[in-house]
């Protein structure tokens, strides 16, 4: 009984030693040395694994960081939309570096084309997603270029910070919880969601329209379509509006805010966010209420 | 009786005009000429704003290979070469053409005379079938030239005439085998001529014994065309599932017919060819079938390309009330209208108007595991498995599950007992696929 007893002990404790040499040798032929930065780095991420920055997670990300930095000593182009310039200094410490502050984005969505705006001319009924319904047809409004409404940018949101309306049939950016990760874009099949910067005091203006349509198609088929009438051109001191395809378009690094643009827009299709009330009322007593309304709710 | 062994459904046959005698509509006032009609890239035009143009004149060039020459289907006035709404809403260039009377281009034959001599040799059918604009009338609209030209190395052994029309309702190819049938026999001994093969088959699915019967007294005078009836079985007028029926051979997966030494053509494009070849006149009319339940007067009309669908419609009694749906092309594969204003094009092969009942989706439940989709998809696929990974995003997994094999027929979805959109998802991913493929392609 105690031979087997032993036998086993001895037989068992060779083998696993064997095993131990061995694991030892192979262990050290193919030792992966990893920068203990690329740890470090990780850990000041947000872990959020959203994908903004452009690589597949937090992890890649910070690899990508500690080669940029060891190669050519500068981190810049790389951004953590989550974190913000505080996670992007902190990491730029671990690395030895400095980063220029970058300006906060925050997704703004271009469309107002409403249930109310854009009335509904045909009846879906196929699978509610937006990207099949792009690849069919036009959609239910007539706008071959507006909202689908089937939410596909709130499926892909990872931070709460969108919902749909259901009485607009719009999707609502809640911009304090918007970090500028940009899935949303993604996901948006005709490319209605733009990153723009957050702005001072998260004042913002733009056209709130992608329709390269003619001016008279455009508005026959939503009254606050982009008619690309020019009008705003004309009164931008800036330069930071062009005209393209029937379409405007306001770079928002060259716009200074003085809100010019807004007043002349024959369409309200140039919304501005979070301004204070205007002292002088503009002499338009039939401005719809509901953009006011919308405004406050931060949607676009 | 022949028919394809894997899969396949039978839906209800509802060839309700296939009684009706192919009338010629008359010629609408305006007509608005796409120029992608063709599978592969758009034509370019090759008019502009105010030319005078003949019906017949060509109006725009397929520049590139796989692309086809576009002619004006009217004689008129070019009121604009802009963007009009397609069948799906969207914007695409089209010419836009007042019409002003009837007049032809000189060079083309209008008699009714049957042409039976073949002068033209091999490089001129072929050259005539290019500029003339000859696509595949069964629906996909591929360029019939490019079928024509067999690639090095390869050899064309059989052709295979479809005149299976196996979607339901439709009634087009059957009224023009009936019809036109000399004209068609004449116009595969062209295609025969073209790819240097004797020996053609014609399949004809058993709904018709008429066209079975007519074509087969007529083939016997034309040496190596063989008229073959088929068990009635969707989607047998799929290319793959034909040529499996009729010669028993299978096409491997990613290739063309060709790998087989086979060469399908529709019934509708032998006609086209035999008109181009023979009477020197281009694609610019074919048979539409226009039906549905409730339509007063379902028809077969010949239309010129660029006639508005809602005039087609018009001329059989007009919109029944309470049609919810208008669907160009079949009930299976076809897509619905947007707008009953978008033009006929080359491909199109019917309209046809649902009402509420017949057009409403099943409303989607759970999958019960049932494998109905599997064991009817033609293609040997498991539209289940690849609905779902496009569904979860899955595209590389999707494509290695075969999803580029997938040739839409909508079987699947058609016996689904859950009512699952299993061919709508299974579109978008061929969609999402194919670009991967495309951007693999540039890397």
């Amino acid at each position: 009984m105690n031979d087997v007893i032993i036998f086993a002990v001895i037989s068992l404790s060779g083998i696993g030693f064997a095993a131990a040499v061995i694991l030892y040798f192979v262990a050290q032929k193919f030792k992966v040395i990893e920068d203990p930065k690329i740890d470090e780095v990780e850990e000041a991420l947000p872990a959020a694994n959203c994908g903004g920055c452009g690589y597949p997670g937090c992890r890649n990300f910070s690899e990508a960081c500690v080669k940029k930095a060891n190669n050519d000593k500068n981190i810049e182009g790389l951004n953590c939309p989550v974190g913000g310039n505080e996670v992007m200094s902190k990491v730029a410490s671990i690395l030895g570096l400095e980063v220029e502050a970058q300006e906060p984005m925050v997704a703004v969505l271009r469309c107002s084309g409403s249930k109310k705006n854009a009335p509904k001319k045909v009846e879906y009924d196929g699978p509610m997603t937006c990207a099949f319904a792009h690849n069919l047809y036009q959609g239910e409004s007539a706008c071959p270029y507006g909202c689908l409404g089937l939410g596909d940018c709130v499926e892909a949101c990872n931070f709460n910070a969108m919902y749909m309306d259901e009485e607009t049939g719009l999707p609502v950016i809640i911009e304090d919880n918007c970090v500028a990760c940009g899935a949303c874009v993604e996901a948006c099949p005709r490319d209605i969601i733009e990153l723009r910067n957050v702005g001072k005091k998260s004042k913002r203006i733009f056209v709130s329209c992608v329709n390269e349509e003619k001016g008279g198609v455009a508005r026959k088929n939503c009254s606050v379509a982009c008619i690309g009438c020019g009008k705003c051109f004309q009164v931008c001191k800036f330069d930071a509006i062009t005209i393209e395809n029937n379409l405007a378009y306001i770079d928002y690094e060259k716009c200074k805010l003085c809100r010019k643009c807004v007043e002349v827009c024959p369409t309200n299709a140039i919304h501005e966010l979070n301004f204070p009330p205007r002292k002088i009322k503009p002499v338009e007593p039939e401005k719809p209420a509901k953009i006011k309304e919308t405004e406050n709710k931060q949607q676009v | 009786m022949k028919t394809f062994k894997l899969g396949g459904v039978h839906p209800a046959e509802n060839k309700i005009s296939e009684n009706k005698a192919i009338e010629v509509l008359p010629i609408p006032k305006q007509v608005q000429i796409p120029l992608g009609q063709n599978l592969g890239a758009p034509s370019v035009p090759i008019v502009k704003k105010g030319d005078e143009v003949k019906t017949g004149q060509l109006i725009a060039k397929g520049e590139a290979f796989i692309s086809s020459n576009i002619h004006s289907s009217v004689s008129g006035k070019v009121l604009k070469i802009d963007n009009v709404n397609d069948q799906s809403g969207y914007k695409r260039p089209a010419i836009v053409i007042n019409v002003a009377g009837d007049e032809w281009e000189e060079n083309i034959d209008r008699t009714d005379t049957l042409k039976k001599n073949i002068t033209a040799s091999k490089n001129e059918i072929i050259k005539k079938v290019h500029e003339l604009g000859i696509v595949g009338l069964g629906g996909a609209a591929f360029p019939s030239h490019v079928k024509l030209m067999v690639p090095k190395g390869k050899k064309a052994e059989v052709l295979i005439i479809n005149g299976v029309e196996c979607e339901p309702y439709l009634t087009a190819d059957h009224r023009v085998m009936l019809e036109k049938a000399n004209e068609l026999l004449v116009g595969t001994k062209i295609l025969m001529k073209a790819l240097g093969v004797n020996k053609a088959l014609i399949g004809i699915e058993n709904n018709k014994p008429d066209a079975i019967e007519h074509l087969s007294k007529l083939s016997k005078e034309y040496e190596g065309i063989e008229v073959h009836p088929l068990k009635v079985k969707y989607p047998q007028g799929g290319e793959k599932q034909l040529i499996k029926a009729l010669t028993n051979r299978e096409v491997p997966s990613g290739t063309l017919p060709i790998e087989v030494g086979c060469v399908v053509q529709n019934v509708g494009t032998a006609l086209a060819v035999y008109e181009a070849v023979q009477k020197n006149k281009p694609l610019f009319e074919r048979v539409v079938t226009i039906t549905g339940k409730a339509i007063k007067n379902p028809s077969n009309f010949l239309v010129r390309i660029g006639t508005p669908i809602s005039e087609l419609i018009e001329a059989c009694g007009g919109i029944p009330d309470k049609t919810s749906k208008i669907i160009g092309g079949g009930p299976m594969m076809g897509k619905s209208l947007v707008t009953p204003d978008a033009p006929i094009v080359k491909g199109s092969s019917g309209v046809l108007l649902f009402d509420e009942k017949e057009s409403k989706r099943v409303e989607e439940k759970a999958c019960i595991r049932c494998a109905s989709c599997i064991k009817v998809c033609p293609m040997g696929l498991e539209p289940v498995l690849i609905s779902q990974l496009t569904k979860l995003e899955m595209y590389e997994e999707a494509e290695k599950n075969n999803i580029m094999d997938c040739i839409e027929c909508g079987s699947c979805q058609y016996t689904c007992p859950s009512g699952k959109p299993l061919l709508d998802y299974i579109r978008l991913g061929k969609f999402k696929v194919g670009q991967i493929i495309r951007n693999r392609g540039k890397n």
